[in-house]
């Protein structure tokens, strides 16, 4: 790697992924929650501004989602990448059929991951 | 109308109530009572998928509690675990990470006016507000316009830092879970995440711009992943989010 690989795995010590989750996960946070108490009571809800960023990050966390399913790690990946969109896509069917049930959403795509898993053997 | 009756009447419309004065202990214990309930319970399963998420993908225990207790917010916790797995630097993971967190200023801004109590220095809104995620923001929404102003505060710590520390345990009993169970439940165990954000996404996708950012992420960022783009996830998340934004402003418009 270069000089400057600055990744979770570089080689900078032994504190130096706390420093990265410190950096990338608390600063990258906590900045927006002092942002909300600056600006109090000022912010519009319905500005466009807003209505951009809860687009992006709606997005940003489907993103992450969809790499969980086709790209997991650990055991999760022994499975057919087709088994796990077939378990979302149940788990969201689901949810939309029944009520709107978030328990009965999430129970469907683990029964079709499990039940899945035990006929492909 | 007998005027007893529309006194009644307008006391009921006049919400909230003057509260009741409150003893500073009475107002952490009901603090740590609220973080118990239905809300509570959601945020504690998921976390437990967190902490098996955190084991299967190589990253210490260590690791995932400090996620859990200095970023407080789950989503963005899955972001930046994700972005470590796929080897991302420093400067890709924080902008990820804060692409996903921009929503807890919105957040932030519409609870503070009913967190702060007489006098609460702007210092000590600033600490409160770490606590500030989408479990104890429903729940303190709800329930702080009832408080005498004066005890707030302090209620609003004693349910964050209840909440911060049964979710410390979770994330560490899901992380000896996905190491103690068989396999084939570890798995599952870790799906709960994916499975959970995909049907509570659906669930409070509302709008049309909601609903395309949803399912253009899911495309996005696979997408931007086959073509080598680099960053995945921010190019799934800028464009579409952007895409979703201005086809549902171009909708509402014509």
């Amino acid at each position: 790697m270069s000089g400057l690989d600055l990744g979770f795995d570089a080689d900078l010590g032994p504190l130096w992924p706390y420093l990265f989750v410190l950096a990338a996960g608390f600063l990258a946070t906590e900045v927006w929650r002092w942002a909300g108490v600056a600006f109090g009571g000022g912010l519009p809800e319905d500005s466009p501004l807003i209505g951009w960023v809860r687009a992006v990050a709606t997005a940003l966390v489907a993103g992450v989602v969809a790499k969980l399913i086709l790209e997991p790690s650990g055991t999760l990946a022994e499975t057919p990448a087709l088994l796990r969109v077939a378990a979302a896509a149940a788990g969201l069917a689901a949810y939309l059929a029944l009520r709107r049930n978030l328990l009965v959403g999430v129970a469907a795509a683990e029964a079709v991951l499990l039940g899945g898993w035990l006929l492909v053997g | 109308m007998p005027l007893g009756s529309e006194r009644r009447i307008r006391a009921a419309m006049e919400t909230p109530l003057p509260a009741p004065a409150m003893t500073r202990r009475a107002a952490i214990l009901s603090g740590a009572r609220a973080a118990i309930g239905v809300p509570g319970l959601v945020l504690f399963a998921s976390m437990t998928g967190f902490g098996g998420l955190v084991r299967e993908a190589g990253l210490d225990l260590s690791i995932g509690l400090v996620m859990t207790g200095v970023i407080w917010a789950l989503p963005s916790q899955v972001v930046l675990a994700g972005s470590i797995v796929g080897g991302a630097s420093l400067f890709a993971a924080a902008a990820a990470v804060t692409l996903s967190a921009v929503r807890l200023m919105p957040m932030t801004a519409a609870i503070v006016p009913r967190l702060r109590g007489e006098g609460t220095s702007r210092r000590t809104l600033g600490a409160l507000s770490h606590f500030v995620a989408v479990t104890p923001w429903v729940i303190g929404m709800a329930e702080l316009p009832r408080l005498p102003r004066a005890v707030r505060p302090v209620w609003f710590a004693a349910l964050g830092a209840t909440l911060t520390l049964s979710n410390l345990a979770a994330t560490a009993l899901g992380y000896w879970s996905a190491a103690a169970l068989p396999g084939r439940l570890a798995a599952a165990l870790v799906f709960l995440t994916p499975a959970y954000f995909l049907v509570s996404m659906a669930g409070a996708a509302r709008t049309t711009t909601d609903r395309l950012a949803l399912a253009l992420g899911l495309a996005a960022t696979p997408l931007a992943g086959v073509l080598g783009l680099g960053p995945d996830l921010i190019w799934g998340g800028l464009v579409g989010g952007t895409v979703a934004f201005l086809v549902g402003r171009r909708g509402r418009r014509g």
